[in-house]
């Protein structure tokens, strides 16, 4: 199917042109240390074509019979007469809204990243990445089996990894690459745990085929609720929820235009894209869907916590991530891929703008520390009104994009788990605090520093205003269901009816409410101080001391499992087998060949004697022998 | 009784068995060859008994042992020049303590 | 009757030079009983008809071993080492005792073809012409030569001084 009569072959370039981006920047990298300018023209060119075409492919699937593109790939590997594997592209209007995340977001990040890194001495190897990452992050979406969504799933994993530790000479930089890598790495055990049973049990990893199996009940329960669960685990990793949350936060060494695509919108919405891919599997194994329902509502209240009470931003918008990520596992688990995947997409645009707005903030004063900040209004008025745009979306005030997402979400949640909506109610609030806290400690009162401030430079303020746009109106998208009903859940009905009709039920009333005491107590804490925030510290000291402290989840990792378990435990049992076993058994057959070769030495004496008894022996022993015979 | 041949014999190995305790037995180098000389004359004995009772008449024995003693003879010549030779460099001639061939 | 005295005599007192020269603790006494040894082995080949070897026995083994053995006593008379037994005196019996019971039974046990005849004295003649004469065995006899001359030169350039 296709419109303008271009075939759909042309798909392939959506992922192809930035890994080529990748692979003309990369060799340059050593051979041309200082020139800068073209490396990022080229990956900024890739990903606009990308975009261009991701837009095209938006209108295809829209007008295609049955939503879906396929296109057929190449054979891969084939082992004799058994397993095939090939890959090719799967375009539903899932793989479609993601395409266009992805390319908008990798986009305007990487414009801003033309001024943010500029005067960087790894520019090229910048550039070379972030091309790198979106050529895999595309590729992940678009894969038509979990083999070689796995293949892109450990890629974007590596360019985490790159871009996390980009500043290598920096232990902290260095020590998050390889937290982040390792614990995703838990989760992608899970991951390969399900594609392999996947395969011994259904004997085919094509998504759309799994499909089928799935609902039609091919495959065994207890078959489809381990799978499930083990996707469930590699999406946990990568999306950071708990326990495997703890990566994320120490991600934020890595460069802020980095943390704002990868750890914000688009690499950590992986996990929340597995399940929605997956989702038929899910559904037939709700006991699975509870747990992620769980996780989802466990992880975002508990990250919501921490982040009331960070000093540096990125931390607070990194532990909000991880909260939003959790509401998104709730959203998907009992509303729907609809749902979910609508937050996921509200989420990723203001998320992306909050976090390039505090590389703005970081540009001006030098520092992310909000207690080195204040009144920042006067000094940097652009981004103070793109950042609270978002901010609002962020704490779901009415109209913007975040309000709908929310409610979405909470009034599936309702129906479905009262328990966890309760806990997500509560959520609203502690997000909007805690953004409003960052708004006004950064924004508001009077500066605190003492640095020359400044605005940001055009090609920085850019991309604020482009997310801007969709961090106000990408909820409208929804208005009239057009959006869910894409994604196969919903009806439609007019815009305004979507846009006005959900104020008059009482639900939305109460996210309302919760947000804006949200937004009410952090302007009284920190505008005219009506509350003390040394007051409230003190009164909730035990509590404070366990949000600060992380639920002492750090030590427990490190400590612990780390410590104790791993290394103390698996690790010295294994010393000691390689010490005692195995050069046990080295040195004993040296030891033993020695000690032979000790034995064996005493017949060389040296004493003549000796020599003329044994051979006189030798001889008598002969002759007795014949004797005897 | 008449002293047959069994008789030379019997002797013949006792001596020889007397040379061969000795030969291993003795730290004394000299005491060795004098017990290798031992043993070559209780085989001697035994060639000479056999020439006589059994091939009187070819006397082949006798020559073989004409030929056993100039074979002694020319050994313990260079035996005991050896011993002299070894006698002069380590001032002793222990077998036990000459042992350079030990590994 | 007389040769059976003569040979029960000489047998015991070869087997006591033998004995001698093992047992006794002083080197000298010991190479004397050797040479009580080899006088006794001379007699015995005289019991056997052979005249000529018995002669060459004396000469050449008392004669000539004899004393250079107690030339090489005397002349390595500081080491002091004696007659003593080394480390190997009952491995050494053991095996020597074996070899006498093996052989012991092996001479017993055979049945040696014996011929009646006597032996023929004097020697010496049939011998010359055996070794010297018509279809003898001169090469043996050459070859005995240079393997005395091959001793002696040996035995110069061994105990030479330097």
């Amino acid at each position: 199917m296709h419109i303008l009569s271009i075939p759909v072959e042309i798909t392939w370039l959506i992922w192809l042109l930035p890994l080529a981006a990748f692979g003309i920047i990369a060799p340059l990298i050593r051979p041309f240390p200082g020139k800068t300018e073209p490396a990022s023209y080229i990956s900024i060119g890739a990903v606009l074509a990308s975009l261009g075409l991701s837009i095209w492919v938006l209108l295809s699937v829209w007008q295609s019979p049955g939503h879906l593109i396929t296109v057929p790939g190449f054979n891969w590997l084939a082992i004799g007469g058994g397993p095939q594997f090939s890959f090719g592209l799967l375009i539903d209007p899932l793989s479609a809204v993601m395409l266009l995340v992805v390319t908008v977001i990798s986009l305007t990040v990487q414009i801003y990243s033309r001024a943010y890194m500029h005067s960087d001495p790894s520019y090229l190897r910048y550039f070379a990445f972030i091309s790198l990452f979106t050529a895999a992050m595309l590729g992940l979406v678009m894969a038509d089996n979990l083999l070689f969504m796995f293949v892109f799933w450990e890629l974007v994993g590596l360019s985490s990894y790159l871009l996390i530790g980009f500043w290598f000479h920096r232990p902290p930089a260095v020590a998050a690459a390889k937290k982040a890598f390792l614990v995703t790495r838990i989760g992608d055990v899970g991951f390969l745990i399900a594609i392999l049973l996947l395969y011994s049990k259904a004997g085919t990893l094509d998504i759309t085929l799994l499909h089928s199996l799935a609902l039609g009940g091919a495959i065994s329960g207890a078959v489809l609720t381990w799978a499930a669960l083990g996707l469930f685990l590699g999406a946990m990793g990568k999306s950071a929820q708990f326990p495997l949350h703890i990566w994320l936060p120490d991600a934020m060494e890595g460069p802020t235009p980095v943390s704002a695509l990868i750890h914000a919108a688009t690499m950590v919405a992986a996990g929340v894209f597995l399940v929605a891919r997956m989702y038929p599997l899910f559904e037939a194994a709700p006991h699975v869907l509870t747990i992620v329902a769980v996780i989802g509502g466990f992880t975002a209240i508990f990250a919501a916590t921490m982040g009331l009470v960070m000093y540096d931003i990125k931390r607070v918008l990194a532990y909000s991530t991880i909260s939003q990520l959790g509401l998104m596992m709730l959203g998907l688990a009992t509303g729907g891929v609809g749902v979910g995947i609508f937050f996921l997409f509200n989420h990723a645009f203001f998320k992306a703008l909050l976090f390039l707005g505090a590389g703005s903030v970081n540009h001006a004063t030098g520092t992310f520390d909000l207690r080195q900040m204040g009144g920042l209004r006067k000094a940097l008025p652009w981004t103070f009104a793109c950042f609270a745009i978002a901010a609002l979306s962020l704490a779901g005030i009415w109209p913007l994009s975040g309000f709908f997402s929310k409610e979405a979400v909470l009034s599936s949640t309702l129906d479905k788990q009262p328990v966890l909506f309760g806990l997500a109610l509560v959520t609203a609030f502690i997000t909007a605090f805690y953004i409003f806290r960052v708004v006004f400690l950064v924004f508001g009162g009077e500066y605190r520093g003492n640095h020359e401030l400044h605005e940001s430079p055009k090609t920085m303020l850019l991309p604020l205003v482009l997310l801007a746009i969709p961090a106000v109106g990408s909820g409208w998208l929804n208005a009239n269901g057009g959006f869910e009903s894409l994604l196969g859940e919903g009806t439609t009905h007019s815009f305004w009816q979507g846009l006005t009709g959900l104020l008059a039920q009482p639900l939305p009333w109460f996210s309302l409410a919760a947000a804006g005491l949200g937004v009410l107590a952090a302007y009284a804490m920190y505008i005219p101080q009506w509350i003390s925030a040394k007051q409230v510290k003190w009164t909730f000291r035990s509590l404070y001391a366990v949000f600060t402290r992380k639920y002492w989840m750090d030590e427990f990792y490190e400590g612990l499992i780390a410590g104790k378990v791993i290394y103390r435990g698996i690790c010295s049992a294994f010393r000691w087998f390689d010490t005692f076993v195995i050069d046990g058994a080295v040195n004993g057959l040296a030891a033993l060949t020695a000690g032979a070769g000790c034995l064996v030495r005493k017949a060389q004496a040296g004493q003549l004697q000796l020599y003329g008894l044994l051979i006189i022996a030798g001889v008598l022993a002969l002759v007795l022998a014949m004797v005897l015979r | 009784m008449s002293v047959g041949l069994e008789y030379y014999l019997i002797l013949s190995a006792a001596l020889f068995s007397t040379g061969l305790y000795g030969a291993l037995a003795k730290k004394n180098a000299i005491v060795i060859l004098m017990c290798i000389e031992i043993m070559l004359n209780a085989a001697n004995i035994a060639l000479v008994a056999f020439s006589r009772f059994s091939t009187p008449a070819q006397m082949s024995g006798q020559l073989l042992v004409i030929f056993s003693i100039v074979v002694a003879a020319a050994e313990v010549s260079v035996g005991l020049a050896i011993i002299i030779a070894i006698f002069r460099h380590y001032k002793d001639i222990n077998v036990s303590r000459i042992n350079l061939l030990k590994w | 009757m007389g040769l059976n005295v003569a040979f029960w005599i000489l047998a015991v007192t070869a087997f006591a030079g033998a004995l001698a020269v093992v047992t006794m603790r002083s080197v000298f006494r010991a190479a004397l009983g050797l040479i009580l040894c080899f006088l006794a082995v001379a007699g015995l080949f005289f019991t056997l008809s052979a005249d000529f070897l018995g002669a060459v026995q004396v000469l050449i083994y008392v004669g000539a071993i004899a004393v250079l053995v107690i030339l090489a006593i005397m002349f390595t008379h500081e080491a002091e080492c004696g007659n003593l037994s080394g480390k190997f005196k009952l491995p050494a019996l053991l095996v020597a005792t074996l070899f006498l019971g093996l052989a012991g039974w092996a001479m017993l046990a055979t049945h040696w073809p014996a011929s009646s005849a006597e032996g023929q004295l004097p020697t010496t003649a049939a011998l010359g012409s055996l070794l010297f004469g018509q279809d003898g065995i001169l090469l043996a006899v050459e070859i005995a030569a240079l393997l005395l001359l091959a001793a002696i030169i040996g035995a110069i350039a061994i105990a030479r001084e330097k």
